[in-house]
């Protein structure tokens, strides 16, 4: 077995009671205190996430714009220097490569943040990609580390730590060079709880003093160190796409649900006659949002029967939602299936459990946007 | 961690406890710890029959489903339905709250099963 992979925090778990578990060929803390009492705290207070095993790259050079246009599904040219995008990058046939955040710092300078899991195969498909534009491709995977502070208490948090005004970083914006007690940080206004919160870059030297002064800080405004178990948990209840579970190179943007993410009008980007031709020909399957009737919790990759005992999907993600204390998840299911209300049957082990569609807005997200 | 002195062990961290001649059978305290906060048991059916070994029980914590197995061969004679309403009772008393009561067939096999302070020692 290849060793597993660590962050530059990995000392520091062990003085939170981390308890770890293998995540893509990484060794990270699927909880501290608790899943349940770490969601509840992001929900109510804060938490504080280590998630420098995210990707990051870096695109510079005159074509850079014109470059990540064509390579992504969503639109940068409305984009302002210090603003975030959310966005898909597909194949040519519409599956997705991976979905990522696009930082802009000028129309010749970007950082394109991508998935732990996929850090490799994406690099190598930016840079395939980019052979014909005048750009270079740095990953910076392994220089940066990456915190996210998250929860109503973060902005209070993180302001007693810094003299920049925070309230100036609006919803997906971001900052360079925020000083925060010294550490040189890159801060934006983004995460994957629905909660408001930050997103917190910085090399790899300076994170470990930044997780324990913000857990000093924070500790008496409820903050607490949180793992990738309430992650998933909360960016459930927030209906927020898992690439692996509803994204993969087998499911398109537009099946994921995430059309709003994909400008079909706009020039020529990688996988838009493909999406285009879906589209128009009409959606065959779509993720929808689902809660099980009866007892149990559907998980990623449960069977999905109709009425006549014909497999109609499958479960992407499934949990039990602390926040609604209901048994909730999202499946990819026959079109014919994805109406509210729609009911349908998960094979849970050796039972059928009925459950039924239901919005996707599990839990109302509490952004904040000006 | 809690473990009882009279029961008995096993390494896939199920207890058992003889009441006359039926035995109770739960998970430990340890078990509960490791599986965290516990929102779903899955409950055999009375009288249905399960080798030392076979999983008789599921149980659903946040983050995942862990199999239960049989410390000896027996036959279900009880269930405790209170952990359909409060599963989290396990988290709460890990020792008070059995899962089923069985019928052993052998009592042989709890020889093979370790003491308290056997099950103590292995788990550290």
């Amino acid at each position: 077995m290849n060793k597993l992979k660590t962050t530059p925090l990995h000392e520091c778990y062990s003085a939170h009671d981390g308890k770890l578990i293998e995540f893509f060929g990484w060794e990270l803390p699927v909880q501290f205190e608790g899943i349940v009492q770490e969601h509840m705290a992001v929900r109510q207070a804060a938490g504080l996430f280590d998630v420098s095993h995210m990707g990051e790259v870096k695109v510079i050079g005159e074509d850079a714009q014109a470059f990540i246009q064509y390579l992504i599904t969503n639109d940068i040219a409305k984009m302002s220097n210090n603003d975030v995008l959310y966005t898909l990058m597909c194949y040519e046939y519409g599956g997705v490569v991976d979905d990522l955040l696009v930082y802009k710092f000028s129309s010749t300078h970007y950082l394109l943040v991508i998935n732990a899991s996929n850090i490799e195969k994406d690099v190598e498909w930016i840079q395939q990609q980019a052979s014909s534009y005048h750009v270079m491709i740095s990953n910076l995977s392994d220089e940066l580390s990456e915190l996210a502070l998250q929860g109503p208490m973060a902005e209070q948090i993180l302001q007693e730590l810094t003299d920049e005004k925070l309230k100036d970083i609006g919803f997906f914006q971001f900052k360079n060079h925020v000083l925060i007690q010294g550490i040189d940080c890159l801060v934006s206004r983004t995460g994957y709880t629905g909660e408001d919160g930050f997103e917190i870059f910085t090399d790899n030297c300076s994170i470990s003093r930044l997780w324990q002064l913000l857990l000093e800080k924070g500790a008496a405004l409820g903050l607490k160190p949180a793992g990738l178990g309430c992650r998933d948990t909360l960016r459930l209840e927030a209906a927020l796409s898992l690439y692996g579970q509803e994204l993969s190179k087998d499911i398109s943007p537009l099946e994921a649900g995430l059309g709003y993410f994909v400008k079909l009008d706009k020039d020529n980007f990688i996988g838009q006659k493909a999406l285009l031709k879906q589209k128009k020909e009409g959606l065959k399957r779509r993720i929808v949002g689902f809660e099980l009737l009866d007892k149990g919790i559907a998980r990623h990759g449960y069977p999905i029967f109709n009425e006549k005992d014909e497999v109609i999907g499958f479960v992407t993600t499934g949990y039990q939602s602390p926040s609604l204390n209901k048994s909730i998840g999202l499946a990819m299911i026959d079109i014919n299936y994805t109406k509210l209300d729609t009911v349908f049957y998960i094979q849970v082990r050796k039972r059928k459990l009925k459950a039924q569609v239901i919005s996707k807005k599990f839990y109302n997200k509490k952004y904040k946007k000006s | 961690m809690k473990v009882m002195a009279d029961y008995y062990y096993t390494k896939n961290h199920e207890w058992l406890r003889m009441e006359g001649e039926k035995a109770y059978i739960g998970i430990t305290d340890y078990a509960q710890k490791s599986m965290g906060d516990i929102v779903y048991v899955e409950i055999p059916e009375l009288e249905e029959f399960f080798d030392k070994g076979s999983c008789f029980s599921v149980i659903e914590s946040v983050k995942t489903a862990s199999d239960i197995y049989m410390p000896v061969d027996g036959v279900v004679t009880q269930i405790n339905n209170t952990l359909e309403e409060e599963p989290e009772s396990l988290n709460e008393d890990a020792y008070a709250n059995w899962i089923i009561g069985i019928q052993l067939k052998d009592k042989e096999q709890l020889k093979e099963l370790m003491t308290g302070e056997e099950y103590e020692t292995f788990c550290k």
